[in-house]
């Protein structure tokens, strides 16, 4: 068994050819683009989505920030969908692999980060030290804070894949509980099916709410330092 | 040739039996032909399900059981072996 609940975490490969590729971009299918002004009900669905998670995630932000609202809602979306179509049965989850967070975490937050650096170089510099802090804890707290200012594009690239690859897990597990208990206990059985139905809820939810606050974050050290 | 050309315009439920190799070898396999096959595709479920005017939720769910379809095929062999068999 301990080698079946991670087969379904391994990259998928077809004869020797990367099939994760196409799994990547399969959620590009499913958002298409149009150029009238009233389409038909999928299109105005998501472009009515779209519109709210913009106005609510980028209107704290200046007009300098607010550049950033094509990556950032593309984020949004990608990491949403990703980690929505990962729920269906047998598919493989992109955002479960480290690497692809990683690749997502570092630029963003270090885009955000030199961005800071070169435009309001005192105002980054200054973000090393909290306000009003006694004297002779002066160097400890810089240390603390320039470690802080580094973790955070590994916390928000692990958050994501442990999120999600825990999800899934439980939801294997508890699933292969289900099935093996129907025949020594029915009840035990449901009581454990039922187990299965609110944890499918939760990761619904944890799948877009993981998205958002990924974006959040990112829009975060956007605004700090723009 | 009269023959070939009226090969041309057939579709493939239109193509006699007899004529099958020679349609097939007649059809273009160049990259930007492929890529052509797939747009065509592509646009043909597209208008029919999800571009009208009242599309319902069929269309994106037939796409979604087809990607849950191929994730299957794609791991059978890792699935055969949790069969409920008394010997694997």
């Amino acid at each position: 068994m301990n080698e079946n609940l991670f087969t379904s975490f391994i990259t998928p490969m077809m004869l020797g050819l990367p099939l994760v590729t196409l799994i990547i971009l399969f959620p590009s299918l499913l958002f298409p683009s149009s150029n009238r002004l009233i389409n038909n009900r999928l299109i105005s669905l998501q472009q009515w989505a779209l519109q709210l998670m913009s106005k609510q995630m980028m209107s704290i932000h200046s007009t300098k920030g607010q550049t950033w609202t094509l990556m950032l809602m593309s984020l949004i979306l990608f990491i949403g969908s990703t980690n929505l179509l990962g729920l269906l049965p047998h598919s493989f989850t992109p955002t479960t692999q480290l690497s692809m967070n990683l690749g997502m975490a570092i630029p963003l937050w270090a885009g955000a980060v030199i961005t800071g650096f070169r435009n309001k170089t005192k105002a980054s510099l200054a973000h090393f030290l909290p306000q009003g802090t006694p004297t002779p804890l002066i160097p400890m707290l810089v240390i603390i804070e320039t470690i802080s200012l580094f973790i955070q594009p590994m916390a928000l690239a692990v958050r994501l894949t442990a999120n999600i690859t825990a999800g899934h897990l439980l939801i294997h597990l508890i699933g292969g509980a289900t099935l093996a208990l129907t025949s020594i206990s029915p009840t035990t059985a449901l009581i454990t099916f039922i187990i299965l139905i609110l944890l499918t809820i939760l990761e619904f939810a944890v799948a877009m709410i993981q998205a958002y606050v990924f974006t959040l974050l990112v829009s975060l050290y956007l605004h700090d330092n723009t | 040739l009269a023959s070939l050309m009226n090969l041309m315009e057939k579709k493939l439920l239109e193509v006699k039996l007899g004529e099958l190799p020679s349609w097939i070898l007649m059809r273009d396999f160049t990259p930007s032909g492929i890529a052509g096959a797939f747009q065509r595709g592509y646009y043909r479920y597209y208008n029919k399900y999800v571009n009208v005017k009242k599309g319902s939720i069929a269309g994106l769910s037939m796409v979604l059981a087809a990607y849950v379809f191929l994730n299957y095929c794609r791991s059978y062999k890792e699935l055969k072996h949790e069969r409920l068999r008394k010997y694997h």
